[in-house]
Parts: structure tokens; C-alpha cells; sequence
């Protein structure tokens, strides 16, 4: 018996200490100089940068970055995430979050970014534009339509006239990296970006049709936890020359 | 031993019931709230949701096949003979259960893709993996395997090797003890099993789309048309994660109420095996 009443000293124990825990925290999050973020898979390297600038800017502030597919984002900001920012890859769930009545603010875009062609090293399919990729058994890999990336992709095959039959309909752009990086696909619609920091793993095929379906990429802030001015302010950070050239580094284009 | 119902449990321990019953039923109460009764039907018969769900229940059937025919001698080894490393080879055998399925996937990959270990062979071979339903199954398999050989390896112990035992002094060759006194008493834990496979199989994703890709009717499973689903139309996701709640419940469910007349007989062939283990 001394064994059990041990065990429930503990268990209890540590329910307090983990509520402990959570109270804690859930009251360091009400601080102000804290400021939450929501960005756009696809801008987590530059904005895991510009996030830094602006803490060593701004002494005392604490920036949290939460990166994911821009859906998923915005099905959280509805769900009532406490954010204060949020970048979106795409018009269409900008769209939802401030259907939702949830910003303090207009939308405006930060970047825009174009498709390319990704292939493994050495492009073994010898991949030189985009109607290659609708030759005879070449392994392409695409985006589904139901997300950013691949709807761009769609755009595309209708604007240049021309039906793709891939091998496989990734839920995410990184779903298409991966394929092309390991090999298992000859080429992939990935964006410039992804080409550009996925290193040395894959090369780029650059075609000129990519011009015709240009993703933007709006930033707007939120009626979030924090105060208001910092809020503003990063927005101003991120719109003003030092995000923007961040953004152009990563291989972004001009909003 | 089942232990004996009639010593009452501390009460904290029934609070404690209470919480995990609450914790692990809560999200399911609560999707199926979410779920838009109107739109249900439509949501669920559209052809992406129906392929989905066929390719899904082809596939765990075909992988548990694969699991059964690759489980069975592996749990057999793991407990009726003795080895030097048998431990390390059980850590390692089971060690899908607690890898993250995307390391799986990864893995997988590199073993049996184009660019992988066995991949230049099956080419000779002119068996493309890359992007197949075999991919999709060799996914669930390497998955699941472990729940088979887990389950079956227990059961082997608890049933024993007495009957073994007689049955080879009676003069019968290993293949006739096998089919005719080692396999029909773990029956029911071969079937368990085989279930909890096909349940790990059903749910299986972050090895198939780390590894298969994602091509309806093709490689698109139905954990893979929800994930999907989820960026562009919520109900749609809701409705089809009731739709494998259900089939999922239905398969466990099954196999439990064929458990209690089964399960007993097990019970009392491992009772009476007990107090031979303990004088042998």
C-alpha cells in the first residue's frame, strides 16, 4: 500500500508541477515585448532571420515564429491562435483570415515568387524546358491542385497549353523536393526559393512560361495578444528595406 | 494471468480511467460534431473520396497478407529458438513502432527506391517501385509488421511448448507440429494480430507520402486524401476522418467480439500450460 500512496504522492506531484507549468507560461505569454508570428512555410528561412534583426533592433522584445503550410496557418488563426502577424503564401487564405474579421489592417504583399523546374543532380531525364515534361516517361512531380503551389502549377499548364501527367500530386512543395532531391522523380514544379535552399541537392531548370503564374505572398497584421505598436512595427520592419532585401537574398521577387 | 476482479482498485485509479477514457474520446465526439450532415454523403461518394477509400482497403489487405506471410516465421524465431543477439534483433525488429513513419518513409526510400540500395536490381528486374500501389503496400507492411510479430510472439509464449513437446515425443516431424499444434493454438493471436495490422495499415501516411507520393487512385490512400482535403475544403476532411473512424472501429470492434469465445480457449490452454513451464 506504502507503494501506492508513493505512486500518487508522485503523479500528483507532477500534475501540480506540469499545471505549474502551464500557468507559468500561459502568464509570461500576457507580457508585452512578445510577438507572435505566423509565416508561410516558404518564408522560414528569411523571416527566422528577419525575426533576429528585429529582437537585436528592438532589446527586450521576443519574437515567436510559427512556420506551416499557409492553410493550415489560417485554419489556426480562425480557430483563435493568439497572433499578431500573419504572411500568407497565397490571396486565398489571406482571404479567409480577413473574411474572418481577425486583422488590423489592410493585406499588402511582401514578395511574390515564381515555379521552376527542379531536377536531381546531373538531370538524368536531360530536362530542358517545360515541354519536356510532358514527354514519354518522364517522372514528374507536381503539387496538388488544392494547395498554393500546385494550383500555380495548374495556371501555368493551362496558360502554356500544355497537360502534365504526373507520377504523384504532393500535398506540399517540400513533398516535391524531396522526390526530385532522392531521385525518385526526374523533374518537379517547385518554387525559385525552394531551388535556392535546397543547396546543392538539386539543380534548376529555369523556362520562361514560369512569368505567367506569379504566387504573392500578402503580409497583414492581426487584432492579436500583443501591442499594437509592435505589431506595427514589424510589419513596418518587413515592408521596409532590410526585410525587403532579406526576402530578395531567399530569391524572392518584388511585391 | 487476468488478475481477479474481486479486490477493489484504489479509487484514484478509476479517476485516473475516467481521464484517459475522456482524453482519448473528447476528439472524436468532437469531430463528429464537426461533421456537416447535409453535405455528408455527397462529400464522401465524391470520386476522389471512393478511390481513395478502395485504394486504402486494397492496400491493408495486401499488406497484411505480406505481414502474415513475413510475421509469422519472424515471431516464430523470436520465440522458439535461441540465438546470440536475439535481443538486439527484437529491439531492431520492433523498432517501427517507434520510429516517426516519415523516418520510415525515408528509409524505405533509400532501400527500394530508384536511387536506392535494391534499386538498380529491381530494375534489372523491370519492377518499377517509384510512385506504384507496391510502394503504398511496401509502406503499410514495414509499418505494421511489428503489431504481427508483437502480438503473435506473446501469444507463442503464453500458449507454451508443452503441447510441442508431446507431440514430437508422439513422433511428428516439425512441419506437422507447426500446422497441426503450434499455429492452431495461437490462432487467435495470429488473428489479433492481423487486425491490429490492418488497423496500422488503414492509418498509415507519413511513410507512404514520404515514400509513395500522392496520385489518386494510385498511391492517394485515405489518410493522404484527408491530409490533402484539410488545405481546401474542411468538411470534406471531417467527413471522410468520420469515414475512417467508422471503418476503423469496425475492424477493431470485429475482431473483439470474435475475441471472448477465442481468447478463453487460449486462457485455458495457457493455464494449463502454466504449471508445466514452471516444473519443466
Amino acid at each position: 500500500m506504502s507503494r501506492c500512496r508513493f505512486g500518487t504522492v508522485i503523479t500528483a506531484s507532477l500534475v501540480v508541477g506540469v499545471l505549474a507549468g502551464c500557468s507559468n507560461t500561459a502568464a509570461q505569454q500576457r507580457e508585452s515585448g512578445q510577438l507572435t508570428v505566423f509565416a508561410a512555410a516558404s518564408l522560414s528561412a528569411p523571416f527566422t532571420r528577419l525575426a533576429e534583426d528585429f529582437e537585436a533592433a528592438n532589446p527586450g522584445t521576443a519574437v515567436r515564429l510559427n512556420v506551416a503550410g499557409s492553410a493550415d496557418l489560417a485554419a489556426q488563426i480562425l480557430a483563435g491562435a493568439p497572433v499578431d502577424v500573419f504572411a500568407s503564401a497565397d490571396e486565398a487564405n489571406m482571404a479567409k483570415v480577413v473574411d474572418g474579421g481577425l486583422t488590423a489592417g489592410e493585406p499588402r504583399d511582401i514578395a511574390t515568387n515564381t515555379l521552376t523546374i527542379a531536377v536531381p543532380k546531373g538531370n538524368p531525364a536531360g530536362i530542358t524546358g517545360f515541354a519536356d515534361l510532358a514527354g514519354a516517361g518522364v517522372q514528374v512531380v507536381v503539387c496538388a491542385v488544392q494547395v498554393p503551389c500546385g494550383a500555380a502549377a495548374a495556371e501555368l499548364e493551362e496558360a502554356a497549353g500544355l497537360r502534365l501527367s504526373p507520377v504523384s500530386e504532393e500535398t506540399s512543395v517540400t513533398g516535391v523536393l524531396g522526390k526530385v532531391a532522392s531521385g525518385e522523380a526526374d523533374a518537379g514544379l517547385v518554387y525559385v526559393t525552394d531551388v535556392l535552399a535546397a543547396g546543392e541537392s538539386v539543380q534548376e531548370v529555369p523556362f520562361p512560361e514560369a512569368q505567367q503564374a506569379v504566387n504573392r505572398y500578402p503580409l497583414v497584421q492581426l487584432a492579436g495578444p500583443a501591442d499594437a505598436d509592435l505589431a506595427a512595427a514589424f510589419v513596418r520592419f518587413i515592408r521596409g528595406a532590410e526585410g525587403q532585401a532579406a526576402l530578395e537574398e531567399a530569391g524572392f521577387g518584388a511585391p | 494471468m487476468p488478475p481477479s476482479s474481486t479486490v477493489p482498485l484504489p479509487r484514484w485509479v478509476l479517476a485516473g480511467a475516467v481521464a484517459g477514457a475522456l482524453f482519448l474520446l473528447l476528439p472524436l465526439a468532437a469531430v463528429t460534431a464537426e461533421v456537416n450532415w447535409a453535405e455528408f454523403i455527397p462529400l464522401v461518394t465524391s470520386d476522389a473520396s471512393l478511390a481513395a477509400l478502395s485504394l486504402s482497403l486494397r492496400t491493408a489487405a495486401a499488406s497484411t497478407l505480406l505481414c502474415i506471410l513475413l510475421g509469422v516465421p519472424l515471431a516464430l524465431v523470436l520465440a522458439r529458438t535461441r540465438f546470440p543477439g536475439k535481443r538486439l534483433v527484437r529491439s531492431l525488429v520492433l523498432l517501427p513502432l517507434v520510429l516517426p513513419p516519415v523516418v520510415g518513409g525515408i528509409a524505405l526510400l533509400y532501400t527500394f527506391g530508384r536511387q536506392g540500395l535494391l534499386g538498380g536490381t529491381l530494375d534489372l528486374l523491370g519492377i518499377q517501385v517509384a510512385f506504384s500501389t507496391t510502394a503504398v503496400i511496401l509502406a503499410q507492411t514495414f509499418v505494421a509488421l511489428p503489431f504481427l510479430v508483437l502480438t503473435l510472439e506473446g501469444a507463442l509464449r503464453t500458449a507454451g511448448t508443452r503441447y510441442e513437446a508431446v507431440a514430437a515425443t508422439l513422433g511428428a516431424r516439425p512441419w506437422t507440429v507447426l500446422r497441426r499444434v503450434t499455429v492452431p493454438l495461437v490462432l487467435p493471436g495470429l488473428a489479433s494480430g492481423a487486425v491490429l495490422s490492418f488497423a496500422r495499415c488503414l492509418g498509415e501516411f507519413g511513410a507512404t507520402l514520404a515514400f509513395a507520393g500522392s496520385l489518386q487512385g494510385v498511391t492517394r490512400t485515405l489518410p493522404l486524401e484527408i491530409y490533402l482535403q484539410r488545405e481546401a475544403d474542411a468538411d470534406a476532411a471531417v467527413a471522410l476522418s468520420l469515414v475512417l473512424v467508422v471503418v476503423a472501429v469496425a475492424v477493431v470492434g470485429l475482431s473483439y467480439r470474435s475475441a471472448p469465445g477465442r481468447s478463453a480457449s487460449t486462457r485455458s490452454a495457457a493455464g494449463r500450460s502454466a504449471p508445466a513451464g514452471a516444473a519443466g
